[in-house]
């Protein structure tokens, strides 16, 4: 894992933690609603984890992927995907519907595993995870040991990526809680997804070009 | 195209709904009780510095007879902001526009010329009959799947349930019907929810048989429409629990929770209670883990010569208030009640739900008073005050003077006429605006129903957050 790759995890993860609809608004909301500042903070974790999952799933399945094909089969194939799917998500009208506020922290983990794979979350991490940094090493130790750091390098993925979503969450959802209040949404909530789908096709673009 | 920030008339909390630019126009439904003209959706210029303030500056029929508009509401609202499913950058510029006779229901576009509202999409009733069994739609609320739309009857042959119908938030197409499991729940009328805690709460009239022909006496003095709140766990859609508000207490209409989310608490309206005639309104709270109803207005019958009043009630002497409608400021500290039978608008503080205080009340139009607007002190007003408004900083309230074709005819039978009226409230007064007196032929023969605020009002939108 070189050091741009690394930059560019923990820059995913800012992004994805920035988004209110990835799960900081709603710890803001379930602390507004008891009056409880702890209340914000126990959610975070159960968001942070629901959207690990949703990531980790992406990361280890690319990484498994990739010890048995060939890499760059890989990666345009995974970039292809991920410029459909963000086409998708550029197109559609639909959006990601949950119904209930009074949940709890096992239903937000859950909500936050639907809500970031619905947005492929993990998709947007292709580039990184195709990028030669990742390759796993010694691929002459057959099957079992590639697996096996292919299921290292996808669990560290993740957590970098997560870690660094959890810490920008955590501080907009401290922030607007105690200081800056609601009234921010209307001014600074821009239409993320829209700007969510472009960074899919961009990164699916990415990837499939440095395969090439 | 969906927006890049989310829709200014989004408002996260009740505080920032009440600090947001007040209205600049309103919207009422206006039906022709003849079925000989089409209905419409009339707009009003609300703006007081505005030259043509009090007046009727748009107007859009609809292109069938015979509709009768009643109730309507925004496509999107506040509940876009909330935070399971936020979708800020859809946009508050369709009325979803029900039919209450027809059972069609209209999308209308206000956003290109707000003045000149464009029909976009007509849903037939045969949408709503094959998708979610249901007939005569009634009120519209946009909530946390789509669109939530009350009906009072059944349909394909049978007069009920009546029930919730889902409609999809961007096409406006029928989902179904909302109900997994509606337990006892038979009658319809309004519903509304608190959003934070996923509670939905229904109320009760008459199934299409009971009421489109007009009050049928032997059903109300057989204690035989709605008396009942139905509590519904909106995120499993399952009945909870019926509170029974008692026989004599006859159709529970209009719900007005509160709009703090963190509250759990509501209003809902009695028309009347058949043991004296009087009117009620009722706070529902929680009562340990269940759900209970506590009277906490009581409205008394007017004595009153028999020979002034009409053959639905002369046998009685006395005009029973009957509250058709009630509306909480956004607030939550005050309640106003519209007794369409007496002509009375009454303002109440509600800061303790539990003990109101009555704090104002005008008059105006009534089954025997025929109060004159004193805009116009010579002229005796039909009708009484009904649908009721509150601007979203609760400094303004807009009245009109139409219950329901049928219900109109049989209280009002010499015309019940056509006005609006609107209301100044401050702490310290409640009293009439006299440049703001449209009625008679300003409605083109109609009859004003409805009324909607530019922005959202205070029955229009709920909040996720405090």
């Amino acid at each position: 894992m070189n050091d741009g790759s690394l930059a560019a995890l923990v820059a995913l993860g800012a992004f994805h933690g920035l988004n209110p609809a990835m799960g900081w608004l709603f710890a803001v909301a379930r602390g507004l609603q008891e009056r409880s500042r702890s209340l914000v903070l126990q959610s975070l974790p159960a968001i942070a984890a629901g959207h690990a999952a949703s990531v980790g799933a992406v990361a280890v399945l690319v990484a498994l992927t990739r010890s048995v094909v060939a890499t760059r089969a890989v990666a345009i194939g995974g970039g292809a995907v991920l410029v459909g799917f963000g086409l998708w998500r550029l197109l559609s009208r639909r959006h990601f519907r949950w119904v209930g506020m009074r949940i709890s922290l096992w239903q937000l983990a859950g909500w936050s595993f639907l809500m970031s794979s619905v947005h492929g979350a993990g998709l947007m991490l292709l580039p990184v995870l195709t990028s030669s940094g990742t390759a796993p090493a010694g691929h002459d130790h057959g099957l079992a040991s590639s697996s096996g750091s292919a299921l290292s390098t996808g669990v560290f993925v993740t957590a970098v990526h997560t870690l660094s979503m959890f810490a920008v969450a955590g501080v907009i959802a401290v922030l607007v809680y105690e200081v800056v209040g609601l009234a921010v949404l209307r001014r600074a909530w821009f239409d993320l997804d829209r700007l969510w789908a472009v960074a899919l096709i961009g990164a699916g673009t990415i990837t499939a070009f440095t395969a090439w | 195209m969906p927006l890049w920030k989310p829709d200014p008339t989004f408002y996260a909390s009740p505080r920032d709904a009440a600090s947001a630019p007040p209205e600049k126009l309103a919207y009422v439904a206006a039906f022709d009780r003849a079925a000989e003209k089409p209905d419409a959706i009339a707009v009003l210029d609300v703006d007081p510095g505005s030259a043509s303030y009090g007046s009727v500056v748009g107007w859009t029929e609809l292109p069938y007879l015979g509709d009768e508009l009643h109730h309507f509401g925004w496509n999107a609202c506040s509940s876009a902001l909330c935070p399971g499913s936020p979708h800020p950058h859809v946009e508050r510029r369709y009325l979803i526009v029900p039919g209450l006779r027809s059972s069609r229901v209209y999308v209308i576009d206000t956003k290109d010329d707000p003045t000149a509202p464009k029909i976009v999409k007509t849903l037939e009733p045969d949408e709503l009959a094959k998708r979610a069994g249901y007939s005569r739609p009634h009120t519209v609320h946009c909530g946390p799947e789509g669109l939530y739309l009350t009906a009072l009857g059944g349909a394909n042959g049978e007069d009920g349930p009546g029930g919730i119908a889902l409609l999809d938030h961007t096409s406006f197409e029928v989902l179904g019907r909302w109900e997994v499991d509606r337990g006892p729940q038979h009658f319809a009328y309004d519903a509304w929810w608190h959003i934070a805690h996923d509670v939905l709460v229904a109320s009760e009239w008459g199934t299409p048989s009971m009421i489109e022909d007009g009050v049928v006496g032997e059903l109300l003095l057989g204690r035989e429409y709605g008396h009942s709140l139905n509590f519904f766990d909106l995120r499993k859609r399952k009945h909870v629990q019926t509170v029974d508000l008692g026989d004599e207490h006859q159709m529970v209409l209009e719900l007005r929770p509160a709009h703090d989310p963190t509250k759990l608490y509501g209003f809902a309206g009695v028309v009347v209670s058949v043991e004296d005639l009087s009117a009620s309104v009722w706070v529902w709270h929680r009562d340990g883990d269940r759900w209970a109803a506590t009277k906490v207005i009581t409205i008394p019958a007017e004595p009153a010569d028999p020979d002034a009043l009409p053959p639905v009630i002369r046998p009685f002497g006395a005009v029973p208030p009957l509250v058709t409608d009630i509306d909480l400021s956004v607030d939550d500290q005050w309640l106003y009640v519209s007794c369409w039978g007496t002509g009375e608008l009454k303002r109440y503080d509600v800061s303790d739900p539990f003990h109101p205080v009555e704090a104002g009340s005008v008059r105006i139009g009534g089954i025997v008073r025929r109060t004159p607007h004193p805009a116009d002190p010579g002229r005796p007003l039909a009708g009484g005050p009904q649908m009721v408004e509150v601007s979203r900083d609760g400094e303004r309230v807009y009245v009109t003077n139409s219950l329901y074709g049928s219900w109109d005819d049989q209280f009002y039978p010499d015309g019940v006429g056509a006005w609006m009226a609107k209301l100044d409230s401050t702490p310290d007064g409640f009293s009439f605006d006299e440049r703001f007196f449209p009625s008679g032929d300003d409605f083109r023969g109609r009859r004003p129903h409805q009324t909607r605020l530019q922005g959202g009002d205070a029955s229009s939108d709920s909040y996720c957050y405090p």
